[in-house]
Parts: structure tokens; C-alpha cells; sequence
């Protein structure tokens, strides 16, 4: 099958979802995201049929002029596979978040203004899909704006909670002032250049002064900077965040993220090969690693609002990733910054939305998001509070997680590349990280709760945070799978 | 075979998290693991005992266990006899049994883990899991101060462990491999400007873990508030696995490093035994008194491993250390697990709230004597034979001619250690088991036979050590 058979069908099931939950009278709307999470593993399951021109060139789709744009290689397909999961993941926890979405949209207690809620993330995920597949600025362009114009609706989506329509104001006044960074980056890439194709990008011989070329390259970096999280563009993240429905929150720190850094992967690649680029492009992410670093860090330790602190941690974690690529080692057999990279957001995917499916739940049955509300969940919920601690210290990078090894693969590259001032500041943070996340442990474990009352977790939330928390451990104790999905 | 003694532990904790009944898992997994690790150490020597399996291809990780050398064989011993001993010992809060015993599984199983791997990841990994569940153990179910005592610990050992981390990676990269062994015999990539460096994150990071002075604050008052096991535990079993790896990493792998700060090691080293020694004596807490007498004891161990830095050939200093490792292990868990009766029995541990215990409980008196002995070093008992071979070790190659050196000088200064540790063990023997009786010792009850058990176990350990240190010592011969 071809690959792009996979947006296609993406798009037509967002589509299909929004025709059928208008006309459906249904009073609940839990149907529709069970259905967009079900189209959506049918098409993680297609993507293993899905070849590319190379596989069978002298078919007639192999000729079309469509593979300017669209490549299939090993790296697309992994962050396809990476979009969907996300995205199946994030909608089965907006299904079991639906009893606060209903209570801040159209009627109180009525579910009939959040079926488009389902339908939405959908559309985002078919953009993160083309994304994975860029091949030319101006495809990649557009494939980003469906991802961020979808999530201007969804971060305001509870329109009668004031924050969530403040932070909707945010993301859209922050993300259109990033939008403009990109593509005035992109027009100065192109003007040096002429050209939009990242494959002829990487012949630059010809170019004597490169001036234009690399203040185009940081314009575009900065752009791309308000997808990753990275200082400078990471100020609207902690209130967005904050405000968004959590389901939405989950979807911005590792959808939208993954999104941003295999773009940049993408695109900085042809100027890492060229000689005259390499080196100021190098340095100018290992000023943006090391910044955002300290800052996601630093700024993580006063937190007190549980979401808050997952909204700086994931500043954090863009910056260890930007570290990754400030080493900018290109070896496909070995270690490679792309690959290390891949291995980190997949285990950042595994702890990051198991503890927003936690939080979502504490949220609903608690009604608060502080770490407060965490106090004695060791007591009530003993189960719960292990999960969740094995999550947190995977974050934290404990060995024996997951999160261990991401850490580990960067650090190693760090060493590799002598990046010396990164890899300091990068265990500095480490160390403030250790420090936070053990803060959220520590409420659960040591403090008694403020109510008795158990959380009691819905079947589909049950599963998740269970299949979530377990792979975290298996990966911490044999990384081998997730290397093997890379190869 | 490894395996299973480090998966017991961690199966039985599972076991314990699925509903078995949690104390009887508990003691049968680890008197199934005592055996074990006492068929162990009698033929270690087989290749039967090593285990790997290959768990990522590049870098090339393999989980893998065995034997390099008698020092991990006594670790292990060290480790299977405490855990019975801690599991019988305790007393769990009522309903909080699957997280008293398991909790203790678990750290049983990480610290077997750490002293039996042979990669280095799993050597750090191990020893991380058996921290998270002291750390949570103490904030939960510790006395008094606990928050902050819990908190304590877990910062200064989050951050030790960090700082060892670094060391660890940077050594690694070095030598391109994790395994140990093959580390070993790459340490001529290891270049003498980086020495200095790794010695330096090395000692800081293991020196935090071990309480060597001045990091060394996080362990009194995490001793005093933890509960009996993790005590018996952390201080008798886990709290070596820093000595252990600067014994077999720091040493083959970064020896110019170690000569370079040694110096320094010698003024930290008698801080723990002086400094930590003198505050021990202004104790009025039991609990806090064998606290920072654990501390204290360190500088000991220390002082062995700066024997061995400054003279590379020094056939003494290991077997020195390894045995006053094993030994302040097992006197201070048998102490930490009595301590823990006392209040029990009492009500308390303030030296002012008791005496005369003695005259209602003469058993439980006459362990804790024998226990206090050990740990001032009488004869006879483990740390003794520790204590001498130490002190013997640092003169080995006393040089009439050139004078008394550093480590001959400190040697010196910490004997005086020894007529510290006296004065505040007899002075606490003195106020609680002797003079009148008080409110609450006169109603104490004595140990039953069944309590006797554990302390038994540990006691018949320090005779046997102490009377023939042979036993120890013929296991580290293939070292020698």
C-alpha cells in the first residue's frame, strides 16, 4: 500500500467522525472518540503494509510527482507510528475527561458540545503524520499549520472556563508571532538558496557568503522552537498548559513536541553535511540546549500546581532532546542524534501520558491539579500511587525506566561531541530534576490525605496507566524493542 | 544461578503486591536466600554461579551476574544474613504489612543486585532501586522528624548518586564498555589528565553514599526515624555498596586519581572518625547515637582504602577493609534491630527515660552487650579482626628509616577512635540497662525465643568472624 494512503485515510476518518457525530442524536459522545481511537489503530496497523517508491518504483504512484514533496523512509515511519499511538492515547483519555468537558462547554452537564473534541485531534495527527514525511519546506509548512491551527480550538476548547480561553488567547497570539519567525525564515532560506527542497538544500557549494542562509536558519529554528519548547519561544507554555484540558495538554507536551523535533531534524539535516553550516548551526543549538536546560529546570523547583511542573519538565525534557542534537553525530549504524532523539520521545510518550492520564483522573475526583491534591494518594490509592511513582522516576531518569536510558544516550552523545558546558549544565538539571519529581513523590507517600476518599479509575483509564506504567519498567530493564522499531 | 538469588527477593515483593500474606513470604525468601547465598559462598568458584543475558546490542549491556572475586561473595553473605535477620526482627504497623516487608524485599533484592552484578549499569541500577524504597519507607512509616529526616536522605543520596553517575559514564566512555571486567583490563584508555577528574567525582559520589565526612549529615537522623529493617538494612548492607565500588572500580581503574587526592582523604577520613566521634558521644538519643556511630565506623574503612592507594602492593588493606565491611554490617544491624526492641519494649529511646533494663529483660541486656562489644572491637568478635587488620594495614610499609607517613599518622589519630567508641557505647549500655529501674523498664518484657532468632543469627555471625577470621579470609586468598 502506498504511504500516503495513511493521511488520506487519517483525514477521512476525522472527516467521516464530524458528518456522523452532527447528525447522531446520541446524548453521549464517548462513541465518537472510541471510534477515532479504533480508525486510528486500523491505521497504525496499515502502516506496516505501507511501502514507498523505493520498494516498487515501477508502479504508477512511484512516478507521480507527489514524492517531490513525501518521503517514506525509516524515520518517517516511526513518527508516524509515534502520531498515532499518541494520538489514540490522548483520545481514549479525553473519552474517560469528558465529565469536565462537558461541564465548561455548551450545556452544564450536557454532553452535546464536545463531540467535535474527538474529531479534532484526528486532524492533528494526520499533520504529524505529513510532518514525519517533509520533504520540502513549503509541505512541511502547511502540514504544521493544520497541527497548530487544530490545537488553537482545542486549548480554548472549554469555552466557558476562563482558563482555558486565556490560554487559548495565548497559543494563538504566541503561536502566530512563531508562525511569522518561521516562514520569514523560510523566505531567507529560500532567497539564498532558491530552493525549498531539503534535498537540493544540502548542495550549498555554490554559496559564497553565508550570511543570509544562516540568519534564515536560526529564523526557522526559533519558529520551530515554539513546537519543541525551547527558549526562546518556551513563554507561552507553562500557561497554556495550565489552562488547556489536560487531554489537550497531554497532546501539546508529546504530540505536538515530537512534531517539532522531527522537523527540525528533517530540516537541519542537509545544513549539518555542508561544511559552511555546520559549525554556527551547532552552536546556536547548544546555546538553545543549555538555556532551556537551566531554564525548565531551575523554574520547575518552585512549582506547585502539578500541571505546571509537567509543563516546565517538558521544557526540560526539550532541552536534553536540543542537547541530542547539538552533538549532531550522523552515524546510521551507530548512535545517531535522529535516532537518540526517536528513542527519547518514544519514552517520554510512554511516561508523560501515563502521568496525564493520572492527573486527569485526580483532577476529575479530586477537583484540583496542586500537588496538594496529591497528599496520601500512597494511602488511598496504594496501586495508583506506585504507578505513578514509577512514572515520575522514570521522568526523574531512575535507572531501571525508561527514562534512564534517554538520558543516558544523550549524555554518551554529549561526551562523544565534547560538549562540555552542556553536559554540566545537563546534570545540573538532572539533579533539579531528581528534585521536583521526587517532590510529587513525596506528597503522595508521606503526607495523609485531606479526604478519604478513593479514586476509583474508569476500565479504559485502568488499562492505559497499567500498559503504560509496565512498558516503562520492561524498556528500563531492556531498551532492545524501541531500538528496534529505529532500525 | 545469580539470578535467582537477586530475583528472589524482587518476586517475593511481587508476590507480597499480588496478596501473598506478606511476612511469611517474606522470611521464607530470604532463609531461601540465606541457603542459597551460603551454597554460594562455598563454591563460587565453579562457573556455575555467572549469568548473562544480553539486553542491548550498542552499546553492548548485558544483565549480567557472577563472582569476580571473594569481596562480592562476602557482600552477598553479608546481605542474605541481614535480610533474614531484619525480616524476622521487625514489627509492622498494623496494616501496612505489604509495605513494611515488601518494601524490605526490595531493598534486599537491590543491594544483592548491586554487589553481584558485573555491568556497570546494573551495578548503579540496583543500587538506585533499593533507594527509592528507603527513601519512601523512612517518609512513611519512620519516627519522629520523619518528613525531614526522608527528605534529607533523599536529596544528599539523589545528589551523591548524580555526581557518581557522572563519574561512571565518563569512565565508561572511556573505556568503551560496561562490562567491569573488560573495564579493567582497558584502564591503560583511561589518560592521566582524566584521572584526577574521575577520582575526584568518585570519591564525592561513593563518599556520599558511604557518609564520609562532611557529606555524611543525611545518616543520623534517616537512622534514627527509619523503621527497625530499613535501618538494619541501609546501614548494615546498603551503605557498603559505596566502599564496595571504590574497591572495584575506583581502585584498578583511576589509581593515580586516588594517590592524587589522598591528602585529602586522610583529613575526611579522620573527620568521620573524630569529628562524627564527638558528636556521638553528645548524643542523648540511642538511636541517633548509633547513627552517627555508623557514620563514625566508615572513617575505619576508609582509612584501609587509603592504605591500599598509597601503597599499591599492600596485600593487607583489602582483606582489611572487606572484613571490617562485613563486620560493622552485621554489629550495627544486630544494634540498629535491638534499638528497635528497646523502643518497642519501652516506649522510648531518650537515655533520660531509661535505665535498669537489665534487671526485666537480661536477654535482651546481654545481646546488646555482646553487640556493643563488637562494635567497640573486643576480641573475639568480627570487628576486631577488622579493626586490627586495618591498623595493620596502614604500617605495612612503615619505613623505619623515612619516618611515619600520612597514613601512619592518621592510623595514629583515629586509634584514639577506638577509646571514643568506648566511652559512648559503655556510657549508653550504662543508662539503659543499668542503674534503678524506671517507670517504663520495670514492666519490659524480655525477648522470647522466637525473637532470639534473628539476634542469634547475627551474633553467631560476629563470634565466627571474630574467632576465625579465616573463613573470610580464605574466600578473598585468590585477591591476595
Amino acid at each position: 500500500m502506498p504511504a500516503y494512503y495513511l493521511e488520506a485515510l487519517t483525514v477521512t476518518l476525522g472527516i467521516f467522525l464530524l458528518m456522523a457525530e452532527a447528525f447522531c442524536s446520541c446524548k453521549s459522545k464517548a462513541w465518537v472518540g472510541v471510534t477515532a481511537a479504533i480508525g486510528l489503530t486500523v491505521i497504525f496497523g496499515l502502516l506496516f503494509i505501507s511501502i514507498g517508491p523505493d520498494t516498487m518504483p515501477q508502479a504508477d504512484w512511484a512516478k507521480w510527482p507527489l514524492w517531490n514533496f513525501y518521503q517514506f523512509d525509516g524515520l518517517a515511519k516511526f513518527y508516524k507510528g509515534f502520531a498515532l499511538i499518541c494520538t489514540i492515547l490522548v483520545l481514549l483519555m479525553a473519552v474517560d475527561f469528558r465529565k469536565i468537558l462537558s461541564r465548561f462547554t455548551e450545556l452544564p452537564d450536557s454532553e452535546s458540545g464536545t463531540g467535535e473534541f474527538y474529531a479534532l485531534p484526528v486532524f492533528a495527527c494526520a499533520g504529524m503524520m505529513w510532518l514525519a514525511s517533509a520533504k520540502d519546506l513549503a509541505g512541511a509548512f502547511v502540514s504544521l499549520e493544520l497541527v497548530t491551527v487544530t490545537f488553537y480550538i482545542l486549548v480554548a476548547y472549554m469555552r466557558r472556563n476562563v482558563g482555558s480561553l486565556e490560554a487559548g488567547v495565548k497559543y494563538l497570539i504566541l503561536g502566530a508571532l512563531s508562525t511569522g519567525f518561521l516562514v520569514y525564515g523560510i523566505a531567507w532560506v529560500y532567497g539564498t538558496t532558491e530552493t525549498m527542497s531539503l534535498e537540493k538544500l544540502a548542495h550549498l557549494e555554490h554559496i559564497t557568503n553565508p550570511t543570509g542562509l544562516l540568519f534564515g536558519i536560526a529564523l526557522v529554528i526559533v519558529g520551530l522552537g515554539f513546537k519543541m519548547g525551547a527558549v526562546p519561544m518556551q513563554v507561552w507554555i507553562p500557561d497554556v498548559y495550565q489552562g488547556a484540558p489536560t487531554p489537550v495538554t497531554a497532546f501539546l507536551s508529546v504530540g505536538s513536541k515530537a512534531a517539532g523535533f522531527i522537523l527540525t531534524i528533517r530540516f537541519l539535516e542537509p545544513f549539518l553535511h555542508s561544511d559552511i553550516t555546520r559549525g554556527p548551526v551547532l552552536t546556536i543549538l547548544l546555546i538553545l540546549a543549555s538555556a532551556t536546560l537551566l531554564f525548565g529546570n531551575l523554574a520547575a523547583i518552585p512549582q506547585t500546581n502539578f500541571k505546571r511542573l509537567l509543563a516546565y519538565s517538558s521544557i526540560a525534557h526539550a532541552g536534553f532532546l536540543l542537547l541530542a542534537l547539538a552533538a549532531g553525530k550522523d552515524a546510521p549504524a551507530d548512535l545517531s542524534s535522529a535516532k537518540v532523539v526517536s528513542f527519547y520521545l518514544a519514552t517520554y510518550l510512554l511516561m508523560t501520558i501515563g502521568v496525564f492520564f493520572i492527573l486527569a483522573q485526580v483532577r476529575i475526583q479530586r477537583d484540583g491539579e496542586t500537588i496538594r491534591d496529591f497528599n496520601g494518594l500512597g494511602k488511598t490509592n496504594p496501586q495508583l500511587a506506585l504507578a505513578l511513582t514509577v512514572l515520575l522516576a522514570a521522568l526523574a531518569g531512575v535507572p531501571l525506566t525508561a527514562g534512564f536510558w534517554g538520558k543516558f544516550f544523550v549524555f554518551s552523545l554529549a561526551v562523544d561531541a565534547k560538549l562540555w558546558i552542556g553536559i554540566g549544565i545537563a546534570f545540573i538539571s538532572a539533579a533539579a530534576g531528581f528534585y521536583y519529581y521526587f517532590n510529587v513523590i513525596r506528597a503522595m507517600w508521606w503526607f495523609s490525605p485531606s479526604k478519604d476518599d478513593v479514586i476509583v479509575l474508569p476500565t479504559i483509564s485502568k488499562i492505559c496507566i497499567s500498559v503504560l506504567t509496565v512498558a516503562v519498567l520492561v524498556i528500563g530493564f531492556w531498551p532492545q524493542p524501541i531500538w528496534a522499531l529505529l532500525h | 544461578m545469580l539470578a535467582l538469588l537477586v530475583f528472589l527477593p524482587i518476586a517475593a515483593f511481587i508476590a507480597i503486591l499480588l496478596g501473598a500474606p506478606a511476612r511469611l513470604t517474606a522470611i521464607s525468601a530470604s532463609a531461601m536466600n540465606l541457603v542459597l547465598g551460603l551454597y554460594a559462598a562455598f563454591t563460587w568458584q565453579c562457573g556455575c554461579w555467572s549469568f548473562s543475558l544480553p539486553v542491548l546490542e550498542k552499546p553492548a549491556l548485558h544483565l549480567a551476574f557472577g563472582f569476580p572475586d571473594g569481596v562480592s561473595v562476602i557482600m552477598v553473605l553479608l546481605s542474605v544474613i541481614v535480610t533474614l535477620a531484619a525480616v524476622l526482627s521487625g514489627k509492622a504497623p498494623e496494616g501496612r504489612e505489604k509495605l513494611y516487608y515488601g518494601s524490605s524485599l526490595l531493598i534486599s533484592g537491590g543491594a544483592l543486585g548491586a554487589f553481584a552484578a558485573t555491568d556497570l549499569f546494573f551495578f548503579y541500577a540496583f543500587h538506585e532501586l533499593a533507594l527509592v524504597p528507603t527513601f519512601l519507607m523512612i517518609g512513611m512509616l519512620g519516627r519522629g522528624d520523619r518528613r525531614q529526616a526522608a527528605w534529607k536522605i533523599t536529596i544528599y543520596l539523589g545528589l551523591g548518586s548524580i555526581i557518581l553517575l557522572a563519574g561512571l559514564v565518563w569512565l565508561s566512555n572511556l573505556t568503551g564498555t560496561f562490562n567491569i571486567q573488560t573495564m579493567i583490563s582497558n584502564k591503560a584508555l583511561v589518560p592521566a589528565e582524566s584521572q584526577n577528574g574521575i577520582a575526584a567525582l568518585l570519591i564525592v559520589g561513593f563518599g556520599t553514599l558511604v557518609s564520609l565526612f562532611p557529606f555524611h549529615s543525611w545518616a543520623a537522623p534517616a537512622y534514627a526515624s527509619a523503621p527497625a529493617p530499613v535501618a538494619m538494612l541501609h546501614a548494615g548492607v546498603l551503605k557498603k555498596f559505596g566502599l564496595y565500588g571504590i574497591l572495584r572500580l575506583a581502585i584498578p581503574l583511576v589509581p593515580e586519581g586516588l594517590h592524587f587526592w589522598l591528602t585529602p582523604l586522610l583529613v575526611l577520613l579522620l573527620g568521620n572518625v573524630l569529628w562524627v566521634g564527638f558528636v556521638t558521644i553528645s548524643q542523648k538519643r540511642l538511636d541517633t547515637m548509633l547513627g552517627n556511630s555508623s557514620v563514625m565506623h566508615m572513617g575505619y574503612i576508609f582509612l584501609a582504602i587509603a592504605a591500599l592507594i598509597a601503597f599499591p602492593g599492600n596485600t593487607l588493606a583489602l582483606p582489611a577493609a572487606v572484613v571490617l565491611m562485613f563486620a560493622h554490617g552485621i554489629s550495627i544491624a544486630l544494634l540498629f534491630g535491638l534499638a528497635d526492641r528497646i523502643e518497642r519494649n519501652t516506649g522510648s529511646l531518650d537515655f533520660t527515660d531509661l535505665g535498669g533494663l537489665a534487671k526485666a529483660a537480661p536477654g535482651l541486656a546481654f545481646i546488646f552487650g555482646i553487640a556493643a562489644m563488637a562494635s567497640i572491637g573486643l576480641p573475639g568478635l568480627a570487628n576486631f579482626s577488622g579493626e586490627v587488620l586495618v591498623f595493620l594495614s596502614s604500617f605495612k610499609s612503615y619505613n623505619g628509616t623515612a619516618g611515619l607517613g600520612p597514613v601512619q599518622i592518621t592510623c595514629i589519630l583515629s586509634i584514639w577512635g577506638v577509646v571514643i567508641s568506648a566511652v559512648y557505647m559503655l556510657r549508653a549500655y550504662r543508662n539503659v540497662f543499668q542503674g534503678p529501674s524506671v517507670k517504663s523498664t520495670e514492666t519490659a518484657a524480655d525477648l522470647t525465643c522466637v525473637e532470639r532468632i534473628p539476634a542469634l543469627l547475627l551474633v553467631l555471625a560476629l563470634f565466627a568472624v571474630g574467632l576465625c577470621p579465616n573463613l573470610l579470609l580464605s574466600l578473598l586468598k585468590q585477591v591476595l
